[in-house]
């Protein structure tokens, strides 16, 4: 018997009756982060690390919600369970079982450069190990963070010599704060669209730093906060919450801004290639890492993911799951609660 | 070639107009006259000629990846574009060049003459040198199709505010049969050349779909209406004793259609006439399919002359007696070109496009609505007193096509995009019912709205039963509305049929399945306008 399965609920562990990042409603939910596409509303029990807790309890409300510190271990009915740094958002897990000394690991989201906001990604030994591969192909291939800090930094600056506003599109959980400890504060100050800043709120309620923001309210001025950035979810880029910035130039920061094509549908002036997902060398890493001889892949490139495991001597199959990757829409993965 | 990726950097990140043009401007000014020259042709569609294939490209930079052939295959359609692939799969050059653009064109032509290997030599060692956006560039340069979101319009303002001349004097002189070899900056953009004026065309006028109803457009009386033709608009130039023939994308194409050769014994130099290039056979237009036999013909065989014989049907006459035409009203120079028609013998390559005669608007309906019988798209409406412009300019001339022809199908195929939409299900198959089954008849793309692709993309994910490669089959479930400008027969498909340009209409929630349309129907219509 398979440690773990997929059924039309989720991935279940059947030694230890319970679902990890269910999409429909369950007893009992472990959850790798707070992502709607992985935390979703409707379960009876919640298990998560402590660092996740804020965001899920912000986003779904009343729970029935437990936490365990990374690395601890807890006994559930037939399986041992643990959660390991996944490096994708603050407080985000890869999802360790083991059953009868046969070892599974659910990688959730996750990503191998660390970008000194959250835990930083640990490999974790593996019978078998299931991944995420949104971006499981060779042409995903990140530069480093400080390069693209810089790049940003110079269109901030740029933009406001330039007599514009700029605006830059980022999810509101992860992203927007990663951006936030890489944008160079002398430059001017830090406006944030509201759903951006009560993520802010939270994460910081629960000790972790973040630069000084500015709220945007119906009240705000902006001439009052010359040569500022503003950060908005991508679904506020280009609407009317927008306008009050009169001239802007707009950004988007993305994985997906690695291809030009998709750069030009998003018809934003600039594309910041940045993600929390793992490129190609990274995915190959972190799967290397876990010493698995099965890799399990989902979301993502899966068909030409799965092949290139195999010629790399994997025993490597598909997992049709719900999980959405890095979505590239407006509406935002994490909006939907 | 550093210079040339941070024009082609700014100029991609922009979408505002204005911005293009001013990084366009400095480049025009600053930029040696070689790479001047350069840039103007590969932004006017000329490129340099092929000296590598894209098949030997695509396995050096696999090899250069260290990834299997079909991996990068795989990449290709995401990506959407070779050049672009290729640059994203490379590992990171080691050195750095400061060498210019017309250097590594020159280094790429030198390719021709050399061997397999030294090529690919030659190629590695450019990858190897040159940063990701100049190798996107060196490899465009390579495989072709430059479109950087500049217009040849768009370019020509640029130019023409960094060299202080008129800007459609310049338009027009960028026109015509010229490339880099043959001329130098200052011949093409500076200095006067009589030869290179003689078979220059004019740049063509285009006219926009129209937006409102007709009666918005004012009097039927200030308007001169004609068919649309459905064949490749062209320009006959007459000059010098000679003719040239070109198409709107500034092809010379005047050894494509023999035919025309004739009107040099009819029509006086100084004459230059737009009009409609069509297959046709005694009083009436042949299908497009005829005439598409004969565009991609360099030469062309006695038995396609005969089976597929070309005239141009003219509406225009933009040069008369070598007096540029294009500032008088369109009502004068159509009388000029009637008069010179209506003088040519019946064995002449050249018809009029007769103006249809209305009372009203209401007439002009009608006809409109009659004109796929004639084999025409619809009509066209031209001010009577507008002038000849360059480019697509809204006001004077409007499109009024027929409605399109439709037909309700069920879509069962579905594969992911490319390159703009990579992560989303936007190519599908459609099928039609004959006796109980669903058989495929077209693929179709645009036309969804980016929240229905969405919608569909999640659908696809959750209703796969089967899988060919990219190609997911999915349960029937959906009916779409498909439109499309034409139907042939096409022994080659399945169905019997080949549509031309389909595209997907709507979504129709709410229709099941069982009413979508049948072969039988296609079949009729193609009976009707085949
Ligand atoms: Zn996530
Ligand atoms: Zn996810």
């Amino acid at each position: 018997m398979a440690v773990l399965s997929v059924t039309p609920e989720g991935i279940y562990c059947e030694a230890g009756g319970f679902h990890i990042d269910p999409w429909r409603p369950v007893d009992r939910a472990l959850i790798t982060h707070g992502h709607a596409d992985h935390a979703r509303p409707g379960h009876r029990r919640y298990l998560c690390t402590g660092p996740a807790a804020p965001v899920i309890r912000h986003r779904l409300g009343q729970i029935d919600l437990d936490t365990m510190r990374y690395g601890e271990e807890r006994r559930i009915d037939g399986a041992t369970v643990s959660f390991h740094p996944a490096g994708h958002v603050p407080g985000s897990a890869q999802i360790r079982v083991a059953v009868s000394g046969e070892v599974w690991v659910v990688s959730g989201d996750y990503k191998l450069e660390p970008d000194g906001l959250c835990e930083p990604f640990e490999p974790v030994q593996a019978d078998t190990f299931i991944t995420e591969c949104t971006f499981g192909l060779p042409v995903f291939t990140w530069t480093p963070q400080a390069e693209v800090a810089q790049d940003i930094n110079r269109w901030w600056a740029d933009t406001v010599a330039a007599g514009r506003t700029p605006i830059l599109g980022a999810y509101s959980l992860g992203k927007a704060q990663r951006i936030l400890t890489m944008l160079d504060a002398a430059i001017g100050p830090i406006l944030t669209h509201g759903a951006i800043e009560n993520t802010n709120e939270v994460l910081r309620a629960q000790g972790i730093a973040l630069p000084a923001t500015i709220r945007v309210t119906p009240d705000t001025d902006p001439k009052r906060h010359p040569g500022a950035v503003v950060l908005a979810p991508p679904s506020a880029l280009g609407s009317a919450w927008a306008n009050r910035f009169g001239a802007t130039s707009t950004a988007f920061a993305s994985g997906w801004m690695r291809l030009r094509g998709v750069r030009r549908r998003r018809a934003a002036d600039r594309g910041f290639v940045i993600s929390d997902h793992a490129d190609w060398p990274g995915l190959n890493a972190a799967i290397r890492e876990t010493g698995a001889e099965r890799v399990l892949v989902t979301h993502g490139y899966t068909a030409q993911f799965r092949r290139w495991l195999e010629t790399q001597g994997y025993d490597a199959q598909e997992v049709e799951t719900e999980f959405e990757g890095e979505s590239l829409e407006t509406a935002e993965p994490d909006s939907a609660a | 070639m550093n210079r040339f990726a941070k024009l082609f950097a700014a100029l991609d990140q922009t979408t505002k107009t204005n911005a293009k043009v001013t990084a366009l401007a400095g480049y025009f000014r600053d930029a040696p006259d070689d790479d001047k020259l350069w840039t103007i042709a590969l932004l006017s569609g000329r490129r340099p000629r092929r000296t590598v294939t894209t098949t030997s490209l695509r396995e050096w930079a696999a090899e250069a990846a260290r990834i299997p052939l079909w991996l990068f295959e795989e990449c290709y359609p995401i990506v959407g574009d070779l050049a672009e692939t290729i640059a994203l799969i490379l590992p990171p050059a080691t050195r750095t060049s400061d060498r210019s653009l017309t250097h590594w064109i020159t280094e790429i032509r030198a390719l021709a003459a050399r061997d397999e290997p030294a090529r690919k030599a030659a190629i590695l060692d450019a990858w190897d040198q040159l940063g990701s956006t100049e190798r996107f560039l060196f490899n465009k340069l390579i495989t072709g199709g430059f479109r950087i979101g500049v217009s040849q319009k768009l370019m020509t303002r640029a130019l023409a505010q960094a060299t202080g001349h008129d800007e459609a004097a310049l338009a027009h002189r960028l026109m015509g049969d010229w490339t880099p070899d043959r001329t130098s900056f200052h011949a093409l953009v500076e200095a006067d050349d009589p030869a290179a004026e003689l078979s220059r065309p004019y740049p063509f006028y285009l006219a926009y779909q129209l937006d409102t109803a007709p009666e918005d457009l004012g009097p039927v009386t200030d308007w001169l209406a004609e068919h649309k033709w459905d064949g490749i608009r062209g320009q006959l130039v007459l000059r010098g004793g000679q003719h040239f023939v070109w198409s709107r994308g500034e092809d010379l194409m005047t050894d494509r259609f023999p035919e025309l050769a004739a009107a040099v014994d009819f029509v006086p130099p100084g004459t230059v006439i737009d009009g409609e290039i069509l297959a046709w056979k005694d009083a009436s237009p042949l299908s497009f399919s005829a005439l598409q036999k004969r565009i991609g013909r360099k030469t062309v065989p006695k038995k396609l002359l005969a089976e597929a014989p070309v005239i141009l049907k003219a509406y225009d006459l933009l040069e008369w007696q070598g007096e540029d035409l294009r500032a008088t009203p369109l009502a004068a120079r159509r009388t000029l070109l009637e008069n010179l028609i209506e003088g040519l013998p019946n064995t002449a390559p050249i018809r009029l496009s007769p103006a249809l005669d209305a009372a009203n608007w209401r007439h002009l309906a009608q006809a409109r609505a009659k004109s796929r019988a004639l084999g025409a798209e619809g009509l066209m409406l031209k001010r009577k007193d507008s002038a000849y412009q360059i480019g697509r300019k809204k006001g004077d001339w409007w499109k009024w096509k027929v409605d399109p022809l439709s037909v309700d199908a069920v879509m069962i195929y579905a594969q992911q995009g490319h390159g703009r939409r990579a992560n989303l299900f936007t190519d599908f198959t459609f099928a039609v019912w004959d006796a109980g089954n669903l058989v495929p008849f077209t693929k179709a793309y645009s036309g969804l709205t980016d929240a229905e692709f969405r919608q569909i993309t999640q659908w696809v994910r959750k209703n796969t039963i089967d899988r060919y490669g990219p190609v997911r089959a999915v349960t029937p479930t959906y009916v779409f509305e498909i439109h499309f400008e034409g139907i042939q027969a096409s022994p080659r498909h399945k169905s019997g049929i080949a549509l031309r340009f389909p595209r997907i209409a709507r979504w129709r929630h709410d229709k099941p399945i069982q009413e979508a349309n049948t072969l039988q129907d296609l079949r009729e219509i193609l009976a009707s306008y085949g």
